[in-house]
């Protein structure tokens, strides 16, 4: 039914409308990439609407539509059954989603699919707060992290997704970072294999609510898995696998301290977080090994 | 040929969305719903029904799955009640929205606050403009053949707006009845296979579907939506005439009874629709010119059936059974008035709610009513049955 008109090299369209330095831009073209054109997706308003488009245009050359803020994964559920039903056992059953509509409030509809078994990938970008309406804090916005809604920094930690999808007995659940792009993509590869729900929960820079020069995209999320504020882990048969060790962690300001939405805070409220954060690391690393 | 089965009002929509062959069902249980999600859960487990059953946790992501699973292109179903249908609201606009043409029941219950597990239509008169056809239910024969009624009508070309079946709780749901049930192959020749008709999720022929859309054309989208029910009026009257040709039933959207020399009418939807008509009967035979008329398909409303049928007619009553709190009336008063435009005396009556019966006392209190009525008296809705000191109960009373 499409009617192109400018070839892309890949399935999503050249010139998509994110802000420059978009993580999101770089995690969805990636994810799409190596799923391949045999795919559904399904995505809530946010900056991922951005590639279902506008009117009559759409930035992606596969099937797909736009559901509600809190049901993409019932959404994703639903069309993997009908996909079913009508014998399609081989298209790939996307929910794509940011930190917003799958920690807040998607986290019961999240929660249904993972426990029910459906086999769909869910992919969370997570941009740590509502960006697309303008930097509201979520609850995957990181504490001390100045929003809109928090502009005093968030005084609470985050939670914890992947930690959320291995209590319910979920079989493949990743973390990811746009900074480590071949194993984001080893990563939707095994989870599109999986039979059952699959989770990658991807770190997703956002220049304009995190407030550091678009060009550091990259760089700030290497730093943030050097500092272990974002930790490169996978959930697997039962097991818990680290996939990236820096062989010395970073002091955390590294990471911190080149974004405005941190600037607010203090040397001891850093090197609180920083126990923080080297703590939750150890515990990480002290799982794996059992 | 049909066969006749004793079922109850969820029993009779459960037979009509099974022999529909709906292939993906998604369900939350609610009282007085709950026999549905239990009973088709029942269909699938034994391989009666060929469909995946989905245990969702909620009723927003039962209507969102539903709404998932059709857009890939098979029938799927639900059912709710209530609350649960306050919870969908939202998706019944993202349904009504994208033209995909669910069917589902919807038992009638009071929406709380406060709480009650009992019949009134509030819950689906507040999804009255949530772009659903809305059909309603005088006795469990009509659930199980508006059912079939409802996937022709919602899924036809000029239409493809989905429908709500709506059927009072406990006295429909949980009332046993004779029905007649036509054999399997007779509904599948009249309801036929699913046929994705507008947009749908191809991966071999993708398309996006409900996309961001601009002051530019979203009015149109609401226009084409508006013609879907302008279109649904004429399709009522096809899909219903060849269902009376095949099984021997006829459905109206508004359908009178006595009206043609009445001098009073009473106006109304779903079981009590029954009552009043008992109630009619006996008062012609004491030779009062009295009429019913009963609104079976309140979205859309048959504003033209509904002037023709009272044409002549000098006192109508119409009897709502959701209360239209800051309003002139309740919704069928209002679309009632409307129709008849300045030509009979109307007068809005309300009752029934929370699970409060309708007798044939109320029934002839309400024609008794509309008899004594002066047209220039008080116009305000007539609130029937209520105890006689209202405000005395409960805590309000120490604050009005």
């Amino acid at each position: 039914m499409y009617n192109e008109k400018t070839l892309a090299k890949g399935l999503v369209s050249h010139g998509v409308n994110t802000c420059a330095g978009c993580g999101l831009e770089i995690v969805f073209r990636n994810v799409l990439a190596v799923l391949g054109e045999d795919t559904v997706v399904v995505a809530p308003p946010g900056c991922v609407a951005l590639f279902s488009g506008l009117d009559d245009v759409t930035n992606m050359k596969i099937a797909g539509y736009q559901c509600n803020l809190e049901n993409t994964a019932a959404s994703a559920a639903g069309i993997r059954a009908g996909l079913d039903a009508l014998g399609n056992t081989h298209t790939t059953v996307l929910a794509f989603a940011g930190d917003g509509a799958t920690v807040d409030i998607g986290i019961q509809s999240l929660s249904g699919m993972i426990e029910r078994g459906d086999r769909v990938l869910y992919v969370c970008y997570d941009n740590e707060a509502y960006m697309n309406t303008g930097i509201q804090g979520s609850s995957s916005t990181p504490q001390g992290a100045s929003t809109t809604t928090t502009p005093a920094g968030k005084s609470t930690a985050r939670k914890d997704l992947i930690q959320i999808a291995i209590a319910h007995g979920i079989p493949y659940a990743a973390s990811a970072s746009v900074a480590y792009l071949p194993d984001l993509q080893k990563k939707v590869k095994k989870a599109s294999r999986v039979q059952g729900p699959s989770l990658i929960h991807v770190h997703t820079p956002c220049p304009t609510g995190w407030l550091f020069p678009p060009a550091k995209s990259i760089e700030l999320c290497r730093n943030a898995v050097l500092t272990a504020a974002w930790v490169l882990y996978e959930w697997e048969n039962e097991k818990i696998a680290i996939n990236y060790t820096p062989e010395r962690l970073l002091p955390l300001e590294d990471y911190l301290l080149a974004q405005g939405r941190f600037k607010g805070l203090t040397q001891e409220e850093i090197a609180e977080m920083q126990q923080m954060i080297v703590g939750k690391y150890r515990r990480l690393l002290a799982a794996a090994e059992m | 040929m049909a066969e006749y089965m004793m079922l109850d009002g969820n029993a009779a929509a459960v037979q009509g969305m099974a022999m529909s062959r709906v292939k993906v069902v998604a369900a939350y249980p609610i009282t007085p719903q709950s026999s549905i999600a239990e009973r088709l859960s029942d269909l699938v487990a034994s391989g009666e029904l060929q469909a995946t059953y989905m245990r969702v946790e909620s009723e927003h992501s039962a209507l969102s799955a539903t709404l998932g699973a059709q857009l890939a292109g098979v029938r799927a179903g639900t059912a709710t009640s209530s609350v649960g249908l306050a919870l969908m609201h939202e998706i019944c606009n993202a349904a009504s929205g994208m033209r995909v043409p669910i069917v589902m029941p919807v038992v009638n219950r009071a929406l709380a606050s406060p709480w009650s597990l009992w019949c009134d239509h509030q819950d689906s008169m507040a999804e009255r403009d949530s772009g659903w056809l809305q059909l309603y239910c005088q006795n469990v024969q009509e659930i199980y053949d508006l059912t079939l009624m409802a996937y022709r009508l919602a899924e036809h070309e000029r239409v493809l707006l989905p429908a709500m079946v709506c059927f009072d709780g406990f006295f429909l749901s949980h009332s046993m009845q004779k029905v007649a049930v036509p054999a399997q192959a007779e509904v599948d020749s009249f309801v036929g296979p699913y046929t994705p008709k507008n947009v749908w999720l191809d991966p071999t022929d993708p398309v996006f579907i409900n996309d961001l859309i601009t002051m530019e054309e979203f009015t149109e989208m609401k226009y084409q939506m508006k013609e879907g029910f302008a279109s649904a009026a004429d399709v009522f009257n096809e899909v219903s005439a060849e269902f009376a040709e095949r099984f021997g039933r006829r459905y109206c959207a508004a359908e009178g009874y006595m009206t043609e020399d009445a001098e009073a009418v009473i106006v109304s939807l779903g079981s009590m629709s029954g009552t009043v008509r008992h109630v009619v009967r006996e008062m012609r035979s004491r030779g009062e010119k009295v009429g019913a008329l009963k609104v079976t398909c309140f979205r859309p409303f048959p504003q033209k059936e509904v002037a023709r049928l009272l044409a002549g007619v000098g006192r109508v009553a119409v009897f709502d059974r959701s209360a239209g709190l800051g309003a002139a009336g309740g919704p069928l008063f209002l679309e009632v008035k409307d129709a008849l435009d300045g030509k009979a005396f109307v007068k809005n009556y309300i009752g029934g709610l929370g699970g409060r019966d309708v007798g044939a006392s109320t029934v002839e209190r309400v024609f008794a009513d509309l008899r004594a009525a002066r047209e220039e008296d008080d116009r305000a809705p007539v609130w029937c049955d209520v105890k006689e000191h209202p405000m005395q109960i409960r805590q309000v009373l120490r604050f009005v």
